[in-house]
């Protein structure tokens, strides 16, 4: 294995007196895909949420790229190259489909850069510039999250829930462009409740569990033995 | 009109006076913005059944609930409770005519102690004015906590318990109400394996007592277990509806649930480097022996 | 016809004015979710720094305007947003408006203070040029208004729109979470909205104050010009913000024209902006329930009922003992802080058991004090009437927003304070302008209080009935009820609650309590007139009330004194009469996260106190022997156990598992240090 681009020791993280996160470790190569799988209230999504900053943790390390960031909000971590796609609301609904791209450039891409990436990738949105973000649909709202991802050639992007909510032809499509990003070298953190589409794009699959990561290892071979945990109950 | 509903609304038992469902959800659409977020929903809810509403995360089954329950107005469509349009009747007087809820995301009166919350659940069901008088429930409270295994809580404050109990408290204010429809959502996450079985159970006590329950619910194993019927939403729209067997075979529900089904052209998910899914491995487990017989 | 064009020109003047100061309030409050209240009071102070620099210090008018609008004016705005409303978007309504009321009373003693009252004038701009149009002239100042009006319109078009900084304004009204995960730093948008903002309100008062005048209350008022335009806009859309600005200016000029110069008609000139923003806070569409979380308020615990008795007969003693000491112009002074307490009680209920914010609360005082008045029966049947007529007003101001919850409450309350204020009372079937009516002392079943020590000390039993009744509502199903629907709306409604009646009811006892004490406060005084119930004196009543615990009785009554000692000791220290509003102020807003305000301190004091010393003063008391331990040192030792056990108690049963930690550990009135006889009499 290669330098990890993201190394997370003994995380806790609580939500009051309640603690969802109970010593979670894991590292994703660098380069790597890795998904992130576990039944519903495993800590996922706030696991997601203390590593882009929006929570602090109670305890524990992470290294993005080798940086201790425990403390860094996520505009810092957003500065340092950390893409983070949150589930569901992920555009802006009142700004226009150009407004929304225009506001990644402060990840540090020119404004141009972004639009081009944008409609290279996903033509349609071109069509759609001027549309506010909030009236399209649920698989284009996505189209228009990935642009971000595309464009600003992050260092990890962190994928939660991508597919809450849509169809599953859209959620094919979108996942292929994942696809197309992995060709590019990024490494990725995706959260999914749709195993095996996540594990399709993915080299390595984690399974969390009661606030702890219980199980890592090679995509088929999580399917085959922690299939209970991670279709235990979000299926 | 409605004083005369909210006459009948003092025991679920009097519901018999019309014929349909208790609950009638008819062709509602919601959209926020471009968004369809329920898509000409079809479905309802009897007395002495307990109904599923399951879907991946965002399919729209919250916002069933909001607008069954009165705190989102349908953009199109209707709300039918023991035969009559409430579609525009407020969430209070929903609630006098026998609907009860939980949430989702928790409501618990998070300054007041675990009994004070059932308390005033009770005493806003005597009425307000009513609430003057000395109170005379503090037995059945206390019954009441007992009986959704909370009683340990009772003098905890409602910020201070864990998720799965506060759960089981929205339940239990719920039920001072002595609601003729009961809509959980998502009523058994946090709570563990034990603690689900046991919640398993109270729901059949409470559909066995003539209640309808309508259930938005994760847990696969306690929704086969204890549902009758099983609606499966997806992208807004009803894809399936049936008993727990019909609906663990439905390719339309395997796709929702998996991105694809089994019947799907393999070429079109190429997962060559994965094992075929079989029954066996399927996602949904076969129900549980003995719970809900 | 000629004139009907004048009083347009003059209007969308006016009206031009108001849209600058309303888009300065639209674009802080849609970017950061907190509501300044005190927009106009900035408004003034600027035109006062203005002022400053261009008459007295005599710089050159541009230089002074550039100096005004691109530094002082962004400074403060970027001072408030950083130090002062950071993070209060989504703290509840009851935070965030006092600490914007907060603002509002610090910038208007600053003002006082700094530029102590006195005649200022400041010329219009260009003064003396003007430009004869269709056979009447319009000055070159009116002009620039309408040009300056039109300059900010496309200037904020083009910010928010075709700027990123501006994009980033809006993303983060959309969602500020998702735009720092952009990378975009929405605390660096609040502030310069906040600065962009307070520069425009600056703007606004420059360009009016030279038509209003130098003076502090006019230039304040102007701010609910901008709030009706700004919510006729919905707080967010600015072209429909700069339409009802104009409209209001629009209906000002023509009233201020065309109303006749007699009856009551002809004060109605004076309100027809609160006018207009009542008629736009009843038209707002209905508010959604909102879904939340669980968030508990830690609330100073209720006191058990025989230390609240004990304390209620120690205040009541203590009352008649002094009483019969003071003067005559002291045991008034007694009466007012009496007649405060009172209205702080009536906060109690309101604020810190329902989470409402009332704007009006002296104004219901003084409609209690009318009605005694009127009513003409100086005995307990006439007080009850009175805080009845009270009720009634209140119920009446609530009913219209009866859909609306919270920010527009609030803000209706605002706008009934300034319509009685200016029109109401003044009218000669009420006070009459300048004039005052006299009251006669409450007779009590038969008997009339004619001393004025006898007096006091039966309005000292009506602040103790009151809080206790206080108290035994918040102990029972109704204080639950209170405190659920200030936790939970959405939980309540679901549970059967109609919100809105309760709401209204709620309303309507705070307010007949505080009419209570305005009854009684006419019979102390004797006279009473219109300028002793003015809207200001429901800021200093709100600010304090938080400041002193306003959710205690022990904080009403800590309250009602202070309130009391305001203008004495501003009269005694007349050079620095501004600097208490200061103080006051900023105590509000280090206070206004924890409502239970000052009397927690001393209740946190009283038992650090008592740890300390308690068991050392209890040594010093002859205890009586206690069967089966007759032992002094087994005494001593079961004492410390009890002691430890009592203290243990307390945090568990009164406080619950607080989740607040610390903050948590209140305790009731009764943990004063005087408790610490209490072991030695049991």
């Amino acid at each position: 294995m290669s330098v990890p681009i993201l190394e997370i020791v003994d995380l806790h993280a609580a939500y009051g007196r309640i603690e969802v996160l109970r010593g979670v470790n894991l590292s994703v190569p660098k380069g790597a895909v890795m998904a992130l799988l576990g039944p519903n209230g495993a800590g996922k999504s706030t696991l997601v949420k203390v590593i882009s900053g929006q929570k602090k943790a109670t305890s524990g390390d992470i290294h993005l790229g080798g940086v201790h960031v425990r403390t860094g909000g996520p505009e810092e971590l957003a500065r340092l190259g950390l893409c983070t796609i949150p589930e569901g609301r992920s555009v802006f609904p009142n700004l226009t489909v150009e407004e929304n791209l225009l506001l990644m450039s402060y990840a540090g891409v020119p404004a141009e850069a972004v639009l081009e990436t944008a409609f290279a990738y996903f033509p349609r949105l071109k069509e759609r510039r001027k549309q506010l973000a909030g009236t399209m649909s649920g698989g284009e709202q996505q189209m228009v999250a990935m642009s971000r991802a595309l464009a600003s050639d992050p260092a990890l992007l962190l994928l939660d829930e991508l597919s809450m909510g849509l169809a599953p032809l859209i959620v094919d499509e979108l996942y292929e462009t994942v696809g197309r990003i992995t060709e590019t070298g990024v490494s990725i953190l995706c959260i999914e409740q749709f195993a095996r589409t996540a594990l399709k794009i993915s080299d390595y699959a984690a399974v969390m569990s009661g606030g702890r990561v219980v199980a890592t290892g090679e995509p088929d071979e999580i399917l085959e033995t922690m299939s209970d945990v991670i279709l235990g109950g979000a299926a | 009109m409605s004083s005369l509903a909210e006459t009948f609304a003092g025991s679920h038992r009097a519901s018999g006076s019309h014929d349909g469902p208790l609950l009638e959800v008819d062709h509602v659409v919601v959209q926020f913005g471009g968004v369809t977020a329920v898509n000409e929903a079809c479905f309802t809810a009897d007395p002495g059944t307990v109904t599923g509403l399951i879907g991946p995360n965002g399919a729209g089954k919250t916002t069933c609930f909001n607008v069954i329950s009165g705190l989102q107005k349908p953009t199109r469509g209707t709300v039918r409770f023991q035969g009559k349009d409430v579609s525009s009747t407020p969430v209070h007087r929903r609630s006098k005519r026998g609907m009860g809820r939980t949430f989702q995301r928790l409501e618990a009166f998070g300054s007041l102690s675990v009994r004070d919350n059932v308390k005033v659940a009770a005493d806003i069901h005597r009425g307000v004015l009513k609430g003057f008088l000395p109170g005379g429930h503090g037995k059945n409270i206390d019954a009441l906590l007992e009986r959704v295994g909370i009683a340990a809580y009772a003098d905890e404050r409602a910020d201070s318990i864990p998720t799965g109990t506060a759960r089981l408290l929205e339940l239990a204010r719920c039920l001072a109400g002595d609601p003729k429809l009961l809509l959980l959502d998502e009523p058994s996450s946090g709570l563990d394996e034990t603690e689900t079985d046991a919640f398993g159970d109270l729901l059949r006590d409470l559909a066995a007592e003539g209640r309808a329950i309508l259930m938005v619910e994760h847990d696969m194993d306690l929704v086969m277990a204890v549902c009758d019927v099983i609606h499966v939403l997806d992208f807004g729209s009803i894809i399936a509806s049936g008993d727990p067997a019909t609906i663990r075979r439905d390719p339309a529900v395997q796709k929702a649930y998996l991105g694809y089904s089994d019947e799907d052209d393999a070429d079109a998910h190429t997962v060559t480097d994965l094992p075929a899914v079989s029954d066996d491995t399927m996602v949904i487990p076969a129900a549980r022996e003995g719970v809900g017989s | 016809m000629s004139s009907f064009l004048a009083f347009t020109i003059f209007g969308l003047v006016s009206g031009a004015a108001y849209a600058i100061a309303a888009s300065g309030l639209v674009l802080t409050y849609s970017t950061t979710r907190v509501f300044n209240i005190a927009h106009g009071a900035l408004g003034m102070l600027l035109s006062f720094v203005f002022w400053d620099f261009s008459v007295r210090q005599g710089m050159p008018t541009l230089l002074a305007l550039f100096l005004v609008l691109f530094v002082v004016a962004p400074a403060i705005g970027w001072f408030l947003q950083r130090f002062v409303a950071r993070g209060l978007g989504d703290a509840p309504v009851s935070v965030s408006l006092v600490v914007t009321v907060a603002i509002l009373v610090a910038t208007l003693g600053l003002a006082q203070q700094v530029w102590p009252p006195e005649a200022r004038s400041v010329q219009p701009f260009f003064a003396g040029t003007s430009y004869e149009m269709f056979g009447f002239f319009i000055t070159a100042h009116q002009i620039l208004t309408i040009v300056l009006s039109l300059v900010v319109a496309v200037g904020l078009y083009v910010l928010l729109n075709r700027t990123r900084i501006g994009t980033a304004m809006r993303a983060s009204v959309d969602n500020p979470e998702l735009l720092k995960l952009f990378g975009g730093q929405p605390e660096r948008v609040a502030a310069l909205s906040w600065a962009i903002g307070t520069s425009l309100a600056a703007l606004a008062g420059v360009l009016l104050v030279s038509t209003v005048g130098l003076d502090y209350f006019a230039l304040l008022l102007l701010v609910i010009n901008a709030f009706a335009a700004a919510i006729l806009g919905r707080l967010q859309n600015l072209p429909l913000t700069f339409v009802g600005a104009m409209s209001l200016g629009l209906v000002t000029s023509y009233a201020s024209g065309y109303l006749p110069t007699d009856g009551l008609l002809n004060s109605v000139r004076n309100v027809v902006p609160a006018l207009f923003l009542f008629a736009v806070i009843v038209l707002m569409p209905q508010a959604q329930l909102r879904i939340g979380q669980v968030k508990g308020i830690v609330s100073a615990p209720l006191p058990s009922p025989f230390k609240a008795l004990s304390w209620s007969g120690a205040l009541l003693l203590g009352v008649a003992l002094v009483a019969g000491a003071l003067s005559e112009a002291n045991l008034l002074l007694v009466g007012t802080a009496a007649t405060y307490a009172i209205v702080m009680l009536s906060l109690v209920l309101l604020t810190g058991y329902g989470g409402h914010v009332s704007l009006a609360q002296i104004t219901f005082v003084g409609v209690g004090a009318l009605a005694y008045i009127k009513i003409d029966s100086p005995n307990l049947g006439g007080l009850l009437l009175a805080g009845l007529v009270a009720a009634g007003v209140g119920a009446l101001v609530a009913l219209p927003v009866i859909r609306l919850t919270g920010l527009y409450l609030a803000l209706a309350t605002l706008a009934f304070a300034v319509i009685m204020d200016r029109m109401i009372f003044q009218a000669d079937f009420a006070f009459g302008f300048n004039g005052s009516l006299s009251a006669e002392r409450l007779s009590i079943l038969g008997y009339q209080v004619d001393s004025t020590a006898g007096y006091v000390w039966v309005m000292a039993v009506f602040f103790v009935l009151m809080g206790l009744a206080l108290l035994v509502v918040r102990a029972g199903p109704l204080g639950r009820m209170l405190v659920a629907l200030r936790d939970s709306p959405a939980a309540c409604g679901t549970l059967g609650l109609d919100q809105r009646w309760f709401r209204v009811g709620l309303f309507a006892a705070s307010a007949g309590m505080a009419g209570i004490a305005g009854a009684l406060y006419a019979g102390l005084r004797g006279t009473v007139g219109a300028a002793e119930f003015q809207f200001f004196g429901s800021f200093t009543l709100l600010l304090l009330a938080v400041v002193f615990g306003v959710t205690s009785v022990t904080g009403a009554a800590l309250g009602g004194v202070g309130l009391m000692m305001l203008p004495v000791l501003q009269a005694d220290y007349p050079g620095i009469a501004g600097l208490f509003f200061v103080v006051i102020a900023v105590g509000a807003i280090l206070l206004a996260r924890d409502p239970n305000g000052l009397a927690n301190q001393l209740f946190r004091l009283g038992r650090l106190l008592d740890r300390r010393f308690g068991n050392r003063i209890r040594e010093r008391i002859p205890v009586l022997p206690v069967p089966g331990g007759s032992l002094g040192g087994m005494r001593e030792q079961a004492r410390a156990e009890h002691d430890a056990n009592a203290a243990a108690d307390h945090s568990l049963t009164t406080v619950g598992l607080g989740a607040g930690g610390g903050a948590a550990t209140t305790s009731g009135p009764d943990q004063g240090p005087a408790e610490n006889k209490e072991p030695a009499g049991v």
